[in-house]
């Protein structure tokens, strides 16, 4: 019997036993699409992370107070912020941005929004923390220094104050003063947890005498000339903290220095984590979906034995019978993964709880091999127990 | 003399082991010429069923010889003997034992095909076969869609379609009733009046009748082999023409 003959005779045997062939078919899809899609999804999260952080900007440092609000020993103050724009002990330095930031309300035509960071800070910041404006214009060095009560809104608070009218100079209030809108943000990608455009942005000196009062800087950014000078920028900075701060040599700094990469590095950590944790999940999936399908393919095995009798009696030699089960096998397999890709690259243009799924080509492979493994075992296993069976006993298997 | 179609000497079959050994068959010794009609009967458990599918190299022999159309089949290796099961040997069941959710037609080319028929040829074959035991307008009905006599009909044109030297049925009427066992045993007259060898069990006196030997089986062993009508003779049930549906 000629090849093109046995894989006829194996479509032939697909077809007519089509409920058996959808529901391995099935089987297989389901776990090849959950395991890709899974894995996409902690990709994806783990990615737009990256992003986000990419968008801070690979060239700056943010220097943050060790303690928690510091209340003890120094803390973070502006003139410590003045001190690091020093040509001389840090000629790296391209610009220095202290920022305050704090909840506050904002309110607009009976309609108010509370957003979770309401910054306070120099007009530097806008070009530092890689945070262009959208429509209208940041505030600039003059605002600041007049003190004026401008505010520069992100997205979400835009839309939810304004939905229909153009924001910009119109005036919200915040903490009893009104901030005239001089710009929105252009929007920016949010991941998970929280909404990078869910933020609003003002001169230093306003939201400190408005919302923070006058104590210590949330944090200072510091922005080095080139990305490859950050490490010089860390060291400068450091040093003269050390020096403003009077930190003695070898005590722990108040303060802490993160750079964007060193931000990238753990962030990306967590992501790894999510990524496996899903990874095992998936794994789990595809082993439920294993078992469905070995649990259709012996549900069957006291029919094929018998046909594989029948077959036998006929004069089937042993090669034929298990030539024509495993492409029975492989095909069921085959499609199936085929199809499973299919759906899951299809799922994958679609957002799933927030995040937008990345494909992972090496999860793929993995699922598509493991699910065929599976088929082609449990599909040709009990066929080559059979096709070895004298006849009768075939025949007569229960 | 022409040689025999089978030949067995001291037969032995034996299911289980120590206490609950079953002695099925105690040394069965027979013989077959070509164009013979032979009937077993025998009561329930007396072993015809075990040396049928011996005969049909379904089935291991215990001990003892066993010469298919001169050739020792405990001898074959796996693909000798689906050579011989395929080309030798046409199996009639009493389960009918056709590939469920498949045609007629198509379960009749089965045999053609692992034989190496080609496509064409098997088709025009496996209809002959059809209409020999008048089914040539069921050919496209799967097996649920047919009665239980039309199920066997098309289960004997299986069995004979390779032209098998020997055709084996084991109770075929068992499952039938009496109008389709008629249809069935008019095909099984025609086919030995037209020279085929075919060895029958049967429970049924009407059905030994008509065969042209007659052996009984009791508890293993040949009690009787009685020649009811002669070897070149058609037997007394056929009728001339086709057989009817
Ligand atoms: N597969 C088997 N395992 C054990 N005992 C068997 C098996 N097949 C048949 N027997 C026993 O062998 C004896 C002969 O059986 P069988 O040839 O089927 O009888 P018959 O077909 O004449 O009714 C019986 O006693 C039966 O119980
Ligand atoms: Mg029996």
């Amino acid at each position: 019997m000629s090849f093109a003959e046995v894989l006829r005779f194996a479509l032939r045997g697909l077809a007519a036993n089509k409920l058996r062939s959808a529901l391995t078919m099935l089987g297989i899809l389901i776990g090849v699409a959950a395991v890709i899609l899974l894995v996409a999804v902690g990709n994806g999260s783990a990615q737009a992370i990256n992003e986000r952080i990419e968008a801070l900007g690979t060239n700056t440092v943010t220097v943050m107070s060790a303690g928690r609000g510091g209340s003890t020993g120094p803390a973070l103050t502006e003139p410590v912020a003045d001190a690091l724009a020093d040509p001389q002990l840090a000629p790296d330095v391209a610009a220095v941005s202290p920022v305050v930031s704090a909840a506050a309300t904002l309110t607009f035509a009976g309609a108010d929004h509370d957003v979770n960071q309401f910054v306070g800070t120099t007009a530097s910041w806008f070009a530092s923390s890689n945070t262009p404006v959208g429509s209208g214009s940041a505030f600039t060095a003059d605002d600041e220094a007049q003190g004026r009560r401008v505010v520069v809104l992100g997205r979400t608070v835009a839309e939810e104050l304004f939905p229909r009218a153009d924001p910009v100079g119109q005036q919200v209030t915040v903490g009893g003063a009104l901030f005239t809108v001089t710009g929105v943000l252009a929007p920016k990608s949010s991941t998970g947890f929280q909404d990078g455009n869910d933020t609003a942005v003002a001169p230093l000196a306003a939201v400190r005498q408005v919302v923070t009062g006058y104590g210590a800087l949330t944090s200072i950014l510091v922005r080095a000339k080139s990305p490859d000078r950050v490490d010089a920028v860390q060291a400068q900075v450091a040093t003269i903290l050390n020096q403003r701060l009077a930190v003695a040599a070898g005590a722990t700094a108040p303060y802490r220095i993160q750079n964007a990469s060193q931000l990238l590095a753990t962030q990306t950590e967590t992501a790894d984590t999510f990524t496996t944790l899903l990874g095992a999940v998936a794994a789990i999936s595809l082993l439920v979906g294993g078992i469905g399908i070995t649990n259709i393919m012996l549900v069957t095995v006291t029919e094929r034995t018998r046909e594989i009798g029948i077959r036998k009696a006929l004069g089937a030699p042993r090669r034929v019978i298990l030539t024509q089960f495993l492409i029975e096998a492989t095909l069921l397999s085959v499609l199936g993964g085929a199809l499973g890709v299919a759906a899951a690259l299809a799922g994958s243009s679609f957002s799933i709880v927030g995040v937008q799924p990345v494909i992972v080509p090496s999860s793929v492979g993995l699922a598509l091999g493991v699910s065929i493994a599976i088929g082609l075992f449990f599909g040709g296993l009990p066929a080559a127990r059979a096709a070895r069976l004298r006849p009768i006993d075939a025949l007569r298997y229960e | 003399m022409t040689r025999p179609v089978l030949e067995v000497r001291g037969l032995r079959k034996t299911y289980g082991t120590g206490e609950a050994t079953v002695h099925a068959l105690r040394g069965v010794s027979l013989l077959v010429e070509r164009g013979d009609y032979v009937a077993v009967m025998g009561s329930s458990g007396s072993g015809k069923s075990t040396l049928m599918n011996i005969l049909g190299a379904l089935d291991g022999p215990g001990s003892g010889t066993y010469l298919l159309d001169g050739v020792d089949v405990s001898r074959l290796a796996d693909r000798q003997l689906a050579l011989a099961r395929n080309r030798l040997i046409g199996f009639i069941f009493q389960a009918f034992n056709l590939i469920p959710r498949t045609s007629a037609l198509a379960n009749v080319e089965l045999p053609l095909a692992y034989a190496g028929v080609r496509p064409r040829q098997r088709r025009e074959r496996a209809m002959a076969a059809l209409a020999l035991v008048g089914l040539a307008d069921r050919a496209r009905h799967e097996p649920n869609q047919l009665s239980g006599g039309q199920q066997q009909r098309v289960a004997v044109a299986r069995a004979l379609v390779t032209e098998p030297a020997l055709l084996l049925a084991d109770e075929p009427t068992g499952n039938l009733d009496t109008r389709s066992t008629a249809d069935v045993l008019e095909v099984f007259d025609q086919l030995s009046a037209a020279g085929r060898t075919i060895v029958l069990i049967t429970h049924e006196p009407e059905v030994g009748d008509r065969a042209k030997r007659l052996i009984r089986l009791v508890d293993g062993r040949i009690v009787t082999d009685v020649r009811q009508s002669p070897l070149d003779r058609v037997p007394v049930g056929a009728r001339p023409g086709r057989p009817g549906r």
